[in-house]
Formats: structure tokens, C-alpha cells, sequence
């Protein structure tokens, strides 16, 4: 068994390698070095209770200090990994220190995706994907401001919902036809679209905004030639995998650092895990995914195959978000679909929407409605054709489908 | 603090103080009590969090709210104490209270 274990990132991914590692029976070094200034933390709650103030920062810390501590994990924080010597084996720090290596695990996980207009450098427009945006968000996000979001993915409407609850005067800029058009089907975003508009929330589709104005400071947005007046901006268009680490020591990437199904790299002694990789999907398709579930069930997968057990990474893809009262969970990939069957009742709040491939289901998505998702994702595992008209009729019990 | 104590299957006990408002799930995590995986963080998304109330404490809890309640129907080994520790605020009220850890989360 390989010595010295190098983890670069700190985040989910990282810290459940480290866990899984120490499960696993790894009795070697793990060091794991982190350019941010924390120790591993949940981002799901930074869009959501974080942002509305109901969650103090130390709640956000996947573990204590006294877990690295206890499980041998040498943790470098506020230090970034400036490059690889696959050569030699050895990491460079920002800070000029090297550091040896026998495996090495890439949790790199993404930047969000700047947006390139006239005005975008101006104070009071805010990105999020860390706790300091948050806080730098959380300073200006006072009632009666008027906030414009721009980008209707579920970053962007998990904020907006907590800003109209927070009395903010809240619009989203979303260039498409729809919201949250890469993550659900048709039949959800119309759902979403009609709530958050009835929460109060001015939506503009087929936006694309076109500048931020302001002398000094954010003014107003430009969007389709119209000038909306704002306070705040946030933008949430996307992230970018974390990957020129890998793409400098000639790892092969693609939208993200290429693995195998054992969450290995094109070189042996180099694992990746989490948002960062290129992974093969379940059903045989190439795919990077943003997730919790995919983070940690990478990093097991990466820690399995580091201590010379490896299994397939096959897992059934889930994701969840909260809006409002609303839960939308997630479970499998709505792609190359031929049939979409609901369940339940959008204007009760609780429904379903199946996603069928040659009669088996593919993908469920349902808001409010955990045993159709819970069914849902135990058919998706099993693979099983299903009768559509038994799940589509909600007085069938969803137990007596799955 | 209220003390929350945590029972591992094997009997090993602990006795761990919880801020009040934090949930008993986060007691666990953050005191390394293991047999907790709670993967979504408290979200009530993923079902990992589950443990038995000792029964005496189960009407000082709040009921099972319907996420909670069909979240858990879908758990290992569910008893009529079952429930998903992340849905359990910690009060004063609760201090002293027994909490039994499963043998495993799925
Ligand atoms: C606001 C927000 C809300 C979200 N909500 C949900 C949700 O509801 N449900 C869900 O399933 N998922 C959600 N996600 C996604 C989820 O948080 C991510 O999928 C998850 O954090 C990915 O884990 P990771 O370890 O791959 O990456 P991260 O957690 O991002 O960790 C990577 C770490 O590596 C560091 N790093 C990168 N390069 C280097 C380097 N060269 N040297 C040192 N350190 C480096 C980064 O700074 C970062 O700290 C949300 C994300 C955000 C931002
Ligand atoms: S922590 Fe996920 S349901 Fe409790």
C-alpha cells in the first residue's frame, strides 16, 4: 500500500477521501491543501439558510477540526497546488514548497463562470460559490434594495427566493426560454416559473443582459435595450472546472479532468473527484456533474481504488434544491427520453415528472414528493420496464410500484 | 448546553453537548459520533441521518413532518422510534435525551 497520500482541495470531495480513506484502512500520510482560508464546508446551505442568516457560519463545516486532527490529515489551508512533476511525484505549492507524493487525488471542483459585459468589474455585482461571497452578499442584502439576477439556473432562484422572502425587489435575467432549462424538463421550469412569479419575482426570459451601468458603482442593467434600475447584481451563469492543474502535467480533459470508472486519471498514481472530472455516466455517456452525491461518491470510489480495492463508480445520479416551501429532488440524467409521465398535482405543489426510455424509467424529478423520487430512484437502478398508467394514477401507492 | 447521549450499536456511549437550535444530527457530526453518513448536509434529501429516539423522549420531539415521515418509510430497518436526526432541533427541553445510532445508514 502507497505511503503518502496528497489531496489537492479542500471541499466535499476532499473531506470524504479522507474519511472513506481512513475507513478503508489506510494507515499512510494524506495531506490535503486548500486555496481557500476554511476547512472543508457544505455550499448548498450558501444559497439558502446561509444567505437568509437562519445558519451561523461554523454550521457549514462538513467535519471538526479534531477529525483531521484524529485521522493523521496534515490539513494546508489558504494555499493553493501551483503545479504537478508526474515525474518526480511531487506537488508544488503557491508558496514555492514541494511536497512528495505516491498518489495523488485532484478535488479541484469548479470557478463559477464570469460574465463578460460593459460594467462587470463595477462594485455590486456578486458571484457565489464560496462563504465569503456570501458575506459579501449578506453585506448589501438589505430589504427594499433592488436585485438583479442574472441567470435563471437553480443558484440564481435559490437566491431569488430568499431575497423576495427577505424583502429585496427581486428580477431575474434569464437568456433562455425557460428557467433552470439544463438542469429539469419543461414541465418543472413552467412549474418554478409560476411560483416564483407569484412570490413576486419579476422574470424576463430570452434576456440576456447586455451591460451593468453605474459611475463607480452598480446603477442600473442593461438588458434586450431596456435600462433596469439595481442596487445588486448576482450573477450565476455557470461554473468551470478546476483543471489546468491537470491539463499542465498532460492529463487528458475534456469538460473537466478525464477518469475512469475507478475515478482514476490517464496516469496511475493521479485520482479525480467531484465537479472537476470528466467522468464515463452509468448509461455509457461521457458527463461532468455538480453535485454532493457525485462528490462524495467520487471520492469513495477514488479512496477505493487508492487503497487496491477498486469497485465501479455506477451510482444513480441525485441532487436536490430548495425554494420557498418547495423541494425539488432529482434522481438520474432526463437524456435521450421518449416519454415524460406525471404524477400528482402541480397546483397542490406536490408532483412528479417520470422520465421513460423504451418504458423504463431514465429520470425522476418531484417537488414536495419524496417516495416518488425515493421509487423513482430504485427503478432508475433497477432498470425495469413500468407500466406508465400505474404511475401516472396517484391513488396507486408509489411502494406498490417500485 | 443540553447533553445529548449517542448509543452505537456496539453500546459504546457519549455524552455530548448540543447548541440549542442546532439539530442532532449535527451533534453527531460535529463530535465525530460515528453511523451518521448524513450526506445532504440536513436538507432532509437523503435519508442518511437516521437513528431511534429512546422512547420515553419521543413525545418531547415535535411529529414527523411529511418529507420526514416518507424520507424514512424508504430507510433500513425503520422502527416505530425511527427518525432522521437532521429534522430534530436540539432545545433545552431535550437535554438529557437518549439517541440510538443504527447499524447502517442504507
Ligand atoms: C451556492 C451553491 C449551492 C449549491 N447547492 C447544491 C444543492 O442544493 N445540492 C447539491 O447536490 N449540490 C449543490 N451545490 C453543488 C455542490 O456544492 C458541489 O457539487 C460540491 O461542492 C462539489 O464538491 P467538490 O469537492 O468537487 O468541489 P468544492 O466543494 O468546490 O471543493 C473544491 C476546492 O478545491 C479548491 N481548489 C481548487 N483548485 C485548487 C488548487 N490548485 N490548490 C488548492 N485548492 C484548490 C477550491 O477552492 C475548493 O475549495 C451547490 C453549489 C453552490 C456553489
Ligand atoms: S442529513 Fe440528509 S436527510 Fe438528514
Amino acid at each position: 500500500m502507497s505511503q503518502r497520500i496528497v489531496i489537492v482541495g479542500a471541499g466535499q470531495a476532499g473531506a470524504q477521501a479522507v474519511a472513506t480513506l481512513r475507513a478503508e484502512g489506510f494507515t499512510g500520510d494524506i495531506t490535503m491543501i486548500g486555496d481557500e482560508p476554511f476547512p472543508p464546508y457544505q455550499r448548498p446551505p450558501l444559497s439558502k439558510a446561509y444567505l437568509m442568516g437562519t445558519l451561523e457560519r461554523a454550521r457549514l463545516f462538513l467535519k471538526p477540526e479534531t477529525f483531521y486532527r484524529e485521522s493523521g490529515c496534515d490539513l494546508v489551508l489558504g494555499t493553493s497546488v501551483r503545479s504537478i512533476d508526474r515525474k518526480s511525484k511531487v506537488v508544488e505549492l503557491g508558496d514555492g514548497r514541494t511536497l512528495p507524493y505516491d498518489l495523488l487525488l485532484l478535488a479541484t471542483g469548479t470557478r463559477v463562470r464570469r460574465i463578460r459585459c460593459p460594467g462587470a468589474d463595477l462594485p455590486g455585482v456578486h458571484y457565489l460559490r464560496g462563504i465569503e461571497d456570501v458575506d459579501g452578499l449578506n453585506a448589501v442584502f438589505h430589504p427594499g434594495r433592488r436585485l438583479c439576477v442574472v441567470g435563471g439556473g437553480y443558484i440564481g432562484l435559490e437566491v431569488a427566493a430568499v431575497a423576495v422572502k427577505h424583502g429585496l425587489d427581486v428580477t431575474v435575467f434569464e437568456a433562455l426560454d425557460r428557467v433552470m432549462a439544463r438542469a429539469v424538463s419543461q414541465p418543472v421550469s413552467a412549474f418554478f416559473d409560476h411560483v416564483h412569479r407569484a412570490a413576486g419575482v419579476k422574470l424576463l426570459l430570452n434576456t440576456g443582459v447586455e451591460a451593468f451601468e453605474g459611475s463607480g458603482k452598480l446603477e442600473a442593467v442593461r438588458a434586450a435595450g431596456t435600462i433596469y434600475p439595481a442596487d445588486i447584481a448576482l450573477v450565476g451563469i455557470g461554473v468551470i472546472p478546476n483543471m489546468e492543474l491537470a491539463r499542465e502535467a498532460g492529463l487528458p480533459c475534456e469538460d473537466g479532468i478525464v477518469v475512469d470508472q475507478n475515478c482514476r486519471t490517464a496516469d496511475p498514481a493521479i485520482f479525480a473527484a467531484g465537479d472537476c472530472t470528466w467522468h464515463i455516466g452509468r448509461e455509457g455517456a461521457c458527463l461532468r456533474l455538480e453535485s454532493v452525491e457525485n462528490a462524495i461518491d467520487q471520492a469513495k470510489h477514488a479512496a477505493y481504488a487508492m487503497v487496491g480495492t477498486p469497485r465501479i463508480y455506477s451510482e444513480v445520479p441525485w441532487f436536490w434544491s430548495d425554494q420557498y416551501d418547495l423541494k425539488l429532488q432529482i434522481a438520474g440524467l432526463a437524456r435521450r427520453t421518449d416519454q415524460i409521465v406525471l404524477r400528482g398535482d402541480a397546483a397542490q405543489r406536490k408532483f412528479a415528472a417520470f422520465h421513460l426510455r423504451n418504458g423504463a424509467v431514465a429520470a425522476v424529478e418531484s417537488v414536495n414528493a419524496a417516495s416518488e423520487y425515493l421509487v423513482g430512484r430504485k427503478l432508475i437502478a433497477g432498470g425495469a420496464r413500468v407500466d406508465a398508467a400505474k404511475l401516472a394514477d396517484a391513488s396507486v401507492p408509489m411502494k406498490s410500484i417500485g | 448546553m443540553p447533553k445529548i447521549r449517542y448509543i452505537e450499536p456496539n453500546g459504546m456511549e457519549r455524552d455530548v453537548d448540543v447548541p440549542v437550535g442546532w439539530s442532532v444530527m449535527e451533534g453527531a457530526v460535529k463530535n465525530l459520533v460515528p453511523g451518521i453518513d448524513a450526506d445532504c448536509g440536513g436538507a432532509c434529501a437523503c435519508a442518511t441521518c437516521h437513528v431511534y429516539v429512546e422512547p420515553e423522549w419521543l413525545d418531547k420531539i415535535p411529529p414527523k413532518q411529511d418529507m420526514e415521515e416518507t424520507m424514512l418509510d424508504f430507510a433500513q430497518d425503520v422502527k416505530p422510534n425511527s427518525r432522521l436526526s437532521c429534522q430534530i432541533q436540539v432545545t433545552a427541553e431535550l437535554d438529557g435525551m437518549v439517541i440510538r445510532t443504527p447499524k447502517e445508514q442504507h
